[in-house]
């Protein structure tokens, strides 16, 4: 038994995404490959190569896998994935873009955003929004797997000595190209890997005022959120979304400002390990939740806080 | 240019869905049913399309039993020209809606399918990337702007550290983000309109695809419930907590 690791990272570094993927296949019990496709991509397959528990690394270093573009990724990993029983990728935006063409590559299901691995066929996984939690039991001999990464600890990125073997194989499907990008720079935490994460909701009034957390942010080395309320409202860019349909998210701390607590929220942040919540209406479901609940204007709150933090 | 749209019915994003008792399945009995919201905004995006000249004809095509003719409906009544109803017992899985799918595509030939990103009952996120592969085309997933310039669709996309802005050649599916529109309300004589409009049922053998099953659900069960805490007076006991009692600052 076998199983293919897809590399979550940017050429230069590897994602910790990749590490919480590495521990979820280890609960499959079998040998584990890492698979990095990029574009001058030596960096991440060196730092790959150090993750403990790690076979071999395979680095597919081509100038078509430079942007991650699923068209031409989803072919090479059909083609080096035949050889494994599993396939396994941390639920990332890459990987949610990639993997399904993959498992229809392949002509399989995928098991997407599994949180536990019950046997080596059987997964648990929400559904519903986290209202429910399935036991799904695949029946393909080969299985395409995405991981949520909050519900598997990151394995350790040093201790391991993998051998590194290139793979000679340029899939250019020829149908899409890499246009730009704006990605957010910031010199805050991603969200997904915050020990403490601050958010403001639709009580945060405008997209000005989310100032107020950024204070505490700072103080706390902490990732700032928002609910999607907030995001609609077009306060901060969809990039920040807790949630549902936004990122999942399950740090030490995470701190809801101003938001109500809709099961689509609550979806996005709900295990994390002590949730505060701050907001002026006492009955808001958020305080359901919450281990520490603050009844008051976070206009008063927030200075506060920061203050005396 | 046709357009071709994917809707599903799934329940209503207000209703909180539990498991049954005996874990044999979640609990949808009397539970208010509607167009899954991801669709909704696909639908908007391809009126829009329409309304704006580019596009000539909107399809909408749903996969399951006779139920999900409402949504049809529904889409049709916001601005669709047309629908289609694959006919199958109750619920699929991806793998087998994007076959189905890419039979539709097979007949109908669009330039662009648009679909929602994932639905809100089975949170999969699967079918569009799955078409795309099927049927050899380019992907424009968790779409925040969609432009047509000719052969290509230009396709901003929502990812993890913001936005990302990839070149589709024709023909393109495209998966939807919360942000790429807000659909409209349809309007009563448009409801009463979209009753005359044509509904074609196709079965899964008239597409030539075979029903098949991957997964099988073994049980269900309600999350780990988290016990509501405490309510602190002000700042100061609030700081206090977490310094002293659960020790996260």
């Amino acid at each position: 038994m076998s199983t293919l690791v897809i590399a979550e990272h940017d050429n230069a570094t590897l994602k910790g995404a990749t590490l919480n993927a590495v521990t979820a296949a280890q609960a499959l019990g079998a040998d584990i490959d890492i698979l990095v496709a990029g574009a001058g991509c030596d960096a991440a397959a060196q730092a790959a190569a150090a993750v403990a528990g790690v076979n071999k690394v395979l680095v597919a270093d081509n100038a078509p896998y430079e942007h991650q573009l699923a068209e031409n990724v989803s072919l090479l990993i059909a083609e080096v994935g035949a050889g494994y029983d599993y396939i396994v990728a941390a639920a990332t935006a890459n990987a949610k873009n990639t993997m399904p063409r993959v498992a229809a590559l392949l002509d399989v299901a995928q098991i997407s955003e599994i949180t536990s691995v019950e046997s080596p066929d059987t997964f648990k996984r929400p559904i519903y929004a986290g209202n429910v939690i399935a036991t799904v039991k695949s029946t393909d001999a080969k299985k395409v797997i995405t991981v949520r990464g909050t519900a598997f600890d990151a394995a350790a990125a040093e201790g391991g000595s993998a051998s590194i073997e290139a793979v000679d194989s340029a899939h250019d499907a020829g149908i899409s190209s890499f246009v730009g990008e704006e990605v957010a720079v910031s010199d805050r935490p991603e969200l997904t890997a915050a020990s403490v994460v601050i958010s403001g909701g639709r009580g945060m009034q405008n997209g000005e005022n989310f100032k107020l957390l950024e204070g505490i942010a700072d103080k706390l080395n902490a990732a700032i959120g928002a609910s999607r309320a907030a995001v609609d409202a077009g306060f901060v860019p969809n990039d920040m979304q807790v949630g549902q349909t936004g990122k999942i998210v399950a740090p030490d701390l995470y701190i809801a400002v101003g938001i109500s607590g809709a099961i689509q929220h609550l979806a996005g942040m709900k295990d994390s390990k002590v949730i505060v919540a701050i907001n002026k209406d006492e009955d808001a479901p958020i305080f359901q939740v919450s281990d520490y609940g603050l009844v008051a204007d976070l206009f008063d709150a927030l200075p506060e806080f920061e203050s005396k933090l | 240019m046709k357009v071709l749209v994917a809707v599903k019915r799934v329940v209503d994003y207000n209703v909180k869905v539990r498991a049954k008792a005996d874990g044999s399945d979640v609990d949808l009995n009397n539970v208010k049913m509607a167009i899954n919201p991801f669709c909704e905004i696909a639908v908007e995006e391809a009126v829009r399309l329409k309304e704006a000249g580019t596009a000539t004809e909107v399809i909408a095509v749903s996969v399951g039993d006779k139920a999900c003719q409402e949504q049809i409906r529904t889409a049709l009544a916001l601005g669709a020209d047309r629908g289609i109803q694959v006919e199958t017992d109750g619920a699929v899985e991806p793998l087998v809606v994007a076959k189905l799918l890419k039979g539709v595509v097979e007949k109908e030939q669009p330039q662009l399918v648009i679909l929602g990103k994932q639905s809100i009952d089975g949170d999969n996120n699967q079918t569009g990337q799955m078409l795309g592969a099927l049927a050899g085309m380019p992907q424009g997933t968790f779409a925040s702007e969609v432009v047509i310039d000719g052969d290509t669709v230009n396709v901003t996309r929502e990812v993890d550290g913001g936005l990302q802005t990839v070149a589709l050649k024709l023909p393109a599916i495209v998966t939807t983000d919360l942000r790429l529109n807000e659909p409209r309300y349809a309007s009563l004589p448009n409801i009463m309109k979209a009753k005359k409009k044509p509904l074609d049922v196709f079965t899964p053998a008239d597409l030539g695809v075979e029903v098949t099953t991957h997964l099988t659900q073994v049980s269900v069960e309600p999350p780990a419930e988290r016990q509501a805490g405490i309510k602190v007076e002000d700042v100061d006991q609030l700081l206090d907590k977490l310094k002293n009692e659960a020790k996260v600052i």
